[in-house]
């Protein structure tokens, strides 16, 4: 399977604060790739070292297989970038924002003539096109941003928490326009910290404090958690959570609604009766299949404990 | 009814946040300094040390000795001796010296018949420079006279003075063209440190850098159009002053703009330097205002460059201003040549040149 990306040993320290700690990557071609984790856990670091914005402290990476040290100049033509905060000319309208942003990575304008029209169209800014992009509202913004990124048609997309200011529906319209450009073979790294966003990735690596927690596809992550998880329905859900929490091999209890989830180390053979033995009640215990949140606590969790 | 309390905290919220923006707190503490210097030690308004040149057509004893008289006063500095009142008048347009001091071939007969004894050329658009030569007319010279029989008895004046380029001396004819660099300075550098600082602080430079885009691209792209606005300001200002203050324009306005382009260079070269240092567009605005005060109090457009003492001359001597503040007033009140004026010329090139490989060297197309 090609790769798009591969990186060994990466970090990056700002004076003392290690923001990537020795992160190993390998990000296959033509898939999309998730960087899942809370905020400044140093996914945006990550990315703006493999698009060469920052220089590796330490490690190496090579991205679409030029080394992003050396060759960062030839690899900004190949690569699409969206940061974060919305970097477009706010006092620009959409169609001129692309106009220039196209003419910034030298594409004729006969060729400009073509793109942005069916761009303006496949993101659904046709009628917006002389709007200001400082009055577009946040989805159709992220659409412009989008757009703009695949403008100089990229192989490899880099997306930095793109729907983070985003309404779920927007989201999934969203989405819907990176599995097209996926389809038609654009690789795209993109950070996230919703889970239902990260489930959507081909693959994932989750992230927390610099460091690689784990990696793989989501479901594949699910399965292989180290942890069962029980669903536990009863009165008194706050002090049950704190007598739970006290539990040897409970790894974390969260409440949800009337409900609260529990994370059982695996090594527990039947968690369902393990819990009520050690409640010495026969509370209403389901074991349930793990969610990507649930991945995420134990995965993060078991390296603070 | 208002809490002392609540008063109290934004306070130390201010001076908190104060304290952590270190151009702002350094600005604080500079502006005062610098203006506290600049008035109180380098201003000087007594105008001295006035280069000038003499012609000596009698070649006497006499005329040296006067001479003598003359720069005894320290009023004025003579600089260079001419053949011909016509090579003074060339180096007063060149603005080599600012008056020429010209003794007759009839001096020592001038003497006896108590008349006139010579005649100063002045270069008067700068109105502090004529006074102060003209107080020199009526110099008593009497006791500079060893013969007693030669004592003057009438108050002839000692010198003539012809004024050039102002006779009337306005004020307003020399103020006006250096008004262009006082008022190209603050916009130029202004425009173009807060453009790029604007873009970063938008976030519009972490897209831009991700870019094929080159830095020296970039830094041209964001200069050309202040060019046109730059000379579009100075328009505006010497055809104002010559509509309302009869200002004339006595070189022509391919010098006038060759001049303004070579100072608009400098100043938007500045601005991006400032641009690549400043973080945010409080922060440039500050530091062109640094630039700004020296250049309105030690270019010479206030107080005549000859007249300041030698270590705010050095000061002087790095800013644009000061050598556009030559060059426009060469050009636009003694009909001067841009290639007259070399030396400016060059230095404003040789500035936009430095300046844009330092901005553009500065400018890393890196976060970190």
């Amino acid at each position: 399977m090609p790769v798009a990306i591969k990186a060994e040993g990466l970090s990056r320290k700002f004076g003392d604060f290690v923001a990537v700690d020795n992160v190993d990557l390998s990000v296959p071609a033509a898939s999309i790739y998730g960087f899942l984790g809370p905020n400044g856990c140093g996914k945006s670091t990550t990315i703006r070292m493999l698009c060469g914005l920052l220089s590796l402290s330490t490690g190496r990476a090579e991205v679409l297989g030029l080394d992003v040290a050396k060759k960062a100049e030839q690899l900004r033509t190949r690569i699409g970038y969206m940061t974060q905060k919305f970097s477009l000319y706010e006092d620009l309208s959409a169609k001129e924002n692309l106009q220039f942003m196209g003419q910034i990575y030298s594409i004729s304008s006969r060729e400009l003539r073509k793109r942005i029209p069916a761009l303006l169209d496949t993101y659904s800014l046709t009628e917006l096109k002389n709007r200001r992009a400082g009055a577009l509202s946040g989805g159709q913004r992220q659409r412009l941003a989008l757009a703009v990124a695949t403008l100089h048609q990229p192989d490899l997309l880099f997306l930095d928490e793109p729907t983070s200011s985003v309404d779920p529906e927007n989201r999934r319209d969203f989405w819907e326009k990176l599995f097209d450009l996926c389809d038609s073979g654009t690789s795209i790294l993109v950070s996230t910290h919703y889970m239902d966003e990260a489930e959507r990735c081909h693959r994932l690596a989750i992230l927390e404090a610099g460091k690689l927690r784990a990696e793989g596809a989501p479901l594949d992550l699910m399965e292989q958690m180290g942890a069962h998880v029980i669903e536990i329905e009863a009165d008194n859900l706050r002090s049950l959570k704190s007598r739970l929490l006290k539990i040897e091999n409970v790894r974390s209890v969260a409440q949800q609604g009337i409900r609260l989830r529990v994370l059982v180390d695996r090594l527990v053979n039947d968690p369902v009766s393990y819990i009520q033995q050690a409640l010495a009640s026969p509370l209403r215990c389901n074991l349930v299949h793990p969610s990507l949140e649930d991945v995420f606590v134990t995965v993060t969790n078991s390296e603070r404990q | 009814m208002f809490s002392l309390q609540r008063i109290a905290s934004v306070v130390q919220k201010e001076l908190k946040q104060l304290s952590r923006d270190r151009m702002t707190f350094g600005m604080v503490v500079m502006i005062p300094l610098v203006q506290l210097l600049l008035f109180g030690y380098a201003i000087n308004t007594d105008v001295r040390h006035i280069p000038v040149g003499v012609v000596d057509l009698s070649g006497s004893a006499a005329a040296r000795i006067i001479e003598q008289a003359v720069v005894a006063t320290q009023v004025v500095e003579v600089k260079q001796y001419f053949n011909t009142p016509a090579e003074a008048e060339q180096a007063i347009v060149r603005g080599d010296v600012r008056a020429a001091l010209v003794f007759p071939t009839d001096l020592s007969a001038r003497m006896v018949r108590e008349e006139v004894l010579a005649q100063w050329l002045v270069d008067a658009s700068d109105t502090m420079i004529s006074s102060a030569i003209l107080q020199l007319r009526q110099m008593p010279l009497d006791q500079l006279m060893v013969d007693p029989a030669l004592h003057r008895a009438t108050h002839q004046p000692s010198f003539e003075v012809a004024l050039f380029f102002n006779p009337t001396r306005r004020s307003a004819v020399n103020i006006v063209p250096g008004l262009t660099a006082v008022i190209l300075t603050m916009t130029m550098i202004l425009f173009t440190s807060t453009a790029i600082v604007r873009e970063r602080e938008r976030g519009n430079l972490e897209l831009l850098i991700t870019t094929p885009i080159r830095p020296i691209e970039l830094m041209i792209g964001k200069i050309v159009p202040y060019i046109f606005i730059g000379l579009l300001q100075v328009s505006i200002i010497l055809l104002l002053g010559n509509i309302v203050f009869e200002v004339p324009i006595n070189g022509s306005l391919f010098h006038v703009y060759a001049a303004t382009l070579l100072f608009i260079a400098a100043s938007l070269t500045l601005g991006l330097i400032i641009s690549t240092i400043a973080k945010t567009q409080l922060q440039a605005m500050q530091m062109t205002i640094f630039v700004l005060l020296p250049s309105i109090l030690l270019s010479g457009f206030m107080f005549p460059y000859e007249a300041m003492p030698k270590l705010a001359q050095n000061i002087a001597e790095i800013l644009p201003a000061t050598h556009f503040m030559r060059m426009i007033r060469g050009v636009v009140l003694r009909g001067a040549e841009v290639q007259v004026l070399v030396y400016d010329s060059l230095w404003l090139l040789g500035f936009s040149a430095l300046g844009l490989i330092l901005a553009a060297l500065r400018f890393s197309k890196r976060l970190d």
